[in-house]
């Protein structure tokens, strides 16, 4: 299960506009359990919309309303 | 009876709770905990007690809020949970609801903001929804006002009803089979009506529940069993799973109930295409905040905040005062402590109100409207930097104008260890009150060539916050649980008066309350200190006991150039607020109504003071312990003792420090003067400054538990 293939898609390295579905999540305890509260499960399909103006963080769709996520948080994240 | 407002953040609990409850509210803080505490008496039902939860996402074990709010619906057991569903943003709403359904406390939810739903056309089933989740669903829209009384029948016939709401939401098959094997193992330990909290916590392996009971280890070895095997069927850990299987579970749901017109550009949308742009963002953001600056700060905070010091203070209140006492023949010292001490001290600080009153509609609306998450999503990126967050910025910038704002804007801000550190760091910013400290000085020992203190105090001022971020999050009560950021963008809507207004009264009262108590009882204290002798004989402040104490103390600011007892009295008075630095200087200097642009101060002061002691004197006074007001605005905001203790102390420190280091080696390579003793402390103090910037800190995923969270159990 942990095998970490680099270059793997991540929601940070997904372009803008794009609509990409969560295939897992790494990391756990507080952090993982907190991203997944805001619901970012597996499966759920999220649009990329937009990075603030300086470069971090994203802003994302998901289950209808707009996230904020930090690049370093949404590496945890994997798509495809 | 008593029922409790649970639901999301920003899903119009707060406007709710406000509409049920009228006028009659209690703000505290939860026992223990600085998360505030809201109660109310609902209105016209005087025994029907409203507790206001906090605003969470989820019951999980990892942040307080949370931690609270499910401490409080399974310890207090309220009669009803009034579940309050943001009907926009309805898929994430009922992730909580799940959790709620399953603490064994009756719910009914009510559906908030359903005139959006109508208007952009969207449908919800009720009634089918209602059945699916097994709980009564009443449609409401706390911004207008309706079905509320629908929704307090709903609830207070719900309390009176004899049979336990059942629990209706299942999970997968594989998942149920496993919590009913640990409900089977938990049956006769719990009460019935919870069994399945404890059965799917237990399931999670949430330490905070675990700890409860006192499993022998053969049934904490069968539990552990039951979940490593379904943790094998789904590959994944059990947290996890329940979380799928609740999101799984609502997505149904939704495909059932909720059919929404085909998607569309909704206003909000056009409006944060705009707002949040990559290239009009900035500049739209410096606009807003210069308004706000501007409005707050310059314009009509200056104009308010002068008429009430000068004119309803300085003039009408110890003008009618003085001439009151006068009348009825007070005697010298009851004149002086009424007019000078109480009126003069109080009113400083009041004077600030009015100002605050201004800043704090300014905020409310701000994040009424849905542009204070898009501030900190512009400004995360510096910020957290040096370990605040991008939301710090606007306390930050209100600081420039007063601290005492500035200090209770960090308000906003929903991460305990961001906001304390805001706290700590805000009154760095030199405020309005300093400038005549920075303008004494530049007069009086720079008086050809002086432009550049003033923007070289801003910066020290920076950089002090910049230096305090990287400094403290590497300590333990800083660093934290690595909270991810992540952040809520709601949608924009137009803010509400009667909102704006009451969330701006709410602020505004608990500071004029501090200011009647802890900061009136502080000025007294000093107007006694100068007004008498040890032998209690009234005197001139040059033979008080003040002057007494600042000889005493005077030994202890020697080594930061300003050793005579004027500068350390000078400094004391500046607690009570800082521009009676100046005129303290002054009438110690012999020269009574002294302003910073007296030329006889300036001479005076630039006889006592060198270039780098002055420069020391000015850098301590604009770092040490703010003013009695922000003081006490600290402490309302820390919401307790220890914390603000520990901010004074910090800043008084730090300021020690920096102004040891700047006329120690400002004597060395301005002055000319031997390297010496000293010239070695203030460079091994830098090199320890840069050591606690560089290390690496401490680390918290070596100790999981949140240690705030923990120090509650």
């Amino acid at each position: 299960m942990n095998q970490d293939v680099s270059g793997e898609k991540t929601l940070r390295n997904t372009p803008c506009g794009q609509t990409v579905t969560i295939t897992r999540l790494t990391g756990s305890g507080a952090v993982k359990r907190r991203i997944m509260d805001m619901g970012l499960t597996k499966g759920t399909q999220v649009y990329v919309r937009k990075v603030a103006p300086l470069g971090d963080p994203v802003e994302i769709t998901v289950r209808g309303y707009e996230l904020s996520i930090r690049k370093a948080d949404a590496e945890m994240i994997h798509v495809g | 009876m008593k029922l409790a407002l649970a639901g999301n953040p920003n899903c119009g609990k707060t406007t709710m709770f406000n509409n049920l409850t009228g006028a009659s509210q209690y703000v505290g803080n939860w026992p223990g905990v600085t998360v505030e505490k809201k109660e109310g008496k609902l209105k016209e039902h005087k025994d029907v007690i409203i507790t206001d939860l906090p605003g969470i996402y989820s019951l999980s074990p990892y942040t307080l809020e949370e931690v609270v709010a499910r401490n409080y619906l399974l310890e207090e057991s309220p009669d009803v949970i009034i579940d309050i569903v943001d009907a926009t943003n309805i898929e994430r709403n009922l992730y909580l609801t799940t959790q709620l359904l399953e603490t064994g406390v009756p719910v009914v939810i009510a559906l908030n903001m359903m005139d959006v739903i109508k208007k952009r056309g969207d449908k919800i089933d009720i009634k089918k929804l209602s059945e699916k989740l097994g709980c009564p669903v009443v449609e409401t829209s706390a911004l207008k006002g309706t079905g509320l009384s629908k929704l307090i029948e709903t609830a207070l016939s719900l309390a009176k009803a004899v049979e336990i709401q059942p629990i209706v939401h299942k999970f997968a098959a594989d998942v149920e089979a496993a919590l009913t094997d640990i409900e089977g193992i938990l049956d006769g330990v719990v009460e019935k009506k919870n069994l399945r909290w404890y059965a799917i916590k237990l399931f999670e392996r949430d330490e905070k529940i675990e700890k409860h009971f006192k499993f022998k280890a053969d049934t904490r070895q069968k539990i552990d069993e039951i979940i490593k095997l379904c943790e094998n069927q789904y590959d994944d850990d059990s947290e996890s799973i329940i979380t799928n299987e609740r999101y799984t579970y609502i997505h149904g749901l939704m495909r059932e109930c909720v059919k929404k017109r085909t998607e569309q550009m909704t206003v909000s949308d056009k409006i944060d295409r705009v707002v949040t742009n990559r290239i009009a963002a900035i500049p739209i953001f410096i606009g807003v905040m210069f308004l706000v600056y501007f409005i707050s700060v310059s314009w009509l905070g200056t104009i308010v905040t002068d008429w009430t010091n000068d004119v309803l203070f300085g003039e009408y209140i110890s003008g009618w005062a003085t001439s009151g006492l006068e009348a009825i023949g007070a005697a010298d010292w009851a004149q002086s402590l009424v007019v000078d001490g109480i009126i003069g001290g109080v009113g400083a600080i009041i004077g600030f109100v009015p100002q605050m009153l201004i800043l704090f509609i300014l905020l409310g609306i701000l994040e009424d409207c849905g542009y204070m998450a898009r501030i900190a999503f512009i400004m995360d990126r510096i910020f957290r930097r040096f370990g605040l967050s991008g939301k710090s910025f606007i306390p930050m910038l209100v600081a420039s104008g007063c601290g005492v704002p500035g200090v209770m804007a960090s308000r906003t801000i929903e991460n305990e260890s961001d906001r304390r550190m805001t706290i700590m760091t805000t009154t760095f910013v030199p405020c309005g009150a300093k400038l005549p400290i920075i303008a004494l000085i530049a007069g009086a020992m720079f008086p050809e060539n002086s432009w550049w203190l003033a923007p070289c105090a801003y910066f020290l001022g920076i950089g002090m916050v910049i230096i305090s971020g990287i400094i403290l999050k590497k300590t333990k009560p800083f660093a934290g649980e690595p909270a991810p950021f992540v952040m809520e963008l709601p949608q924009y809507r137009a803010p509400g008066a009667k909102g704006v207004l009451m969330h701006m009264w709410e602020r505004g009262k608990s500071f004029i309350k501090k200011a009647g108590t802890i900061i009136f009882a502080s000025t007294v204290v000093i107007w006694l200190l100068s007004n008498f002798n040890a032998s209690f004989e009234m005197v001139d402040i040059n033979d008080s006991m003040l002057a007494s104490i600042g000889n005493a103390i005077a030994p202890v600011f020697a080594p930061l150039g300003f050793g005579d007892w004027q500068s350390s009295v000078a400094t004391i008075t500046g607690l009570v607020a800082k521009e009676n630095v100046v005129a303290t200087m002054g009438v110690l200097h012999g020269i009574p109504d002294a302003t910073e642009e007296t030329v006889a101060l300036l001479q005076s002061v630039a006889g006592s003071f060198t270039v780098v002691s002055a420069f020391s004197f000015m850098a301590f006074n604009l770092l040490c312990a703010p003013c009695f007001a922000a003081i006490g605005a600290i402490k309302r905001e820390m919401g307790n003792a220890k914390w603000t203790w520990a901010a004074i102390g910090y800043q008084t420190l730090l300021a020690y420090v920096v102004a040891f280091i700047i006329f120690q080696l400002g004597s060395v390579f301005v002055l000319g003067q031997p390297f010496g003793v000293g010239a070695v402390i203030a460079i091994a103090l830098i090199a320890l400054i840069i050591w606690l910037m560089a290390r690496k800190g401490y680390d918290p995923s070596k100790n999981r538990s949140l240690s705030a969270v923990e120090a509650r159990n």
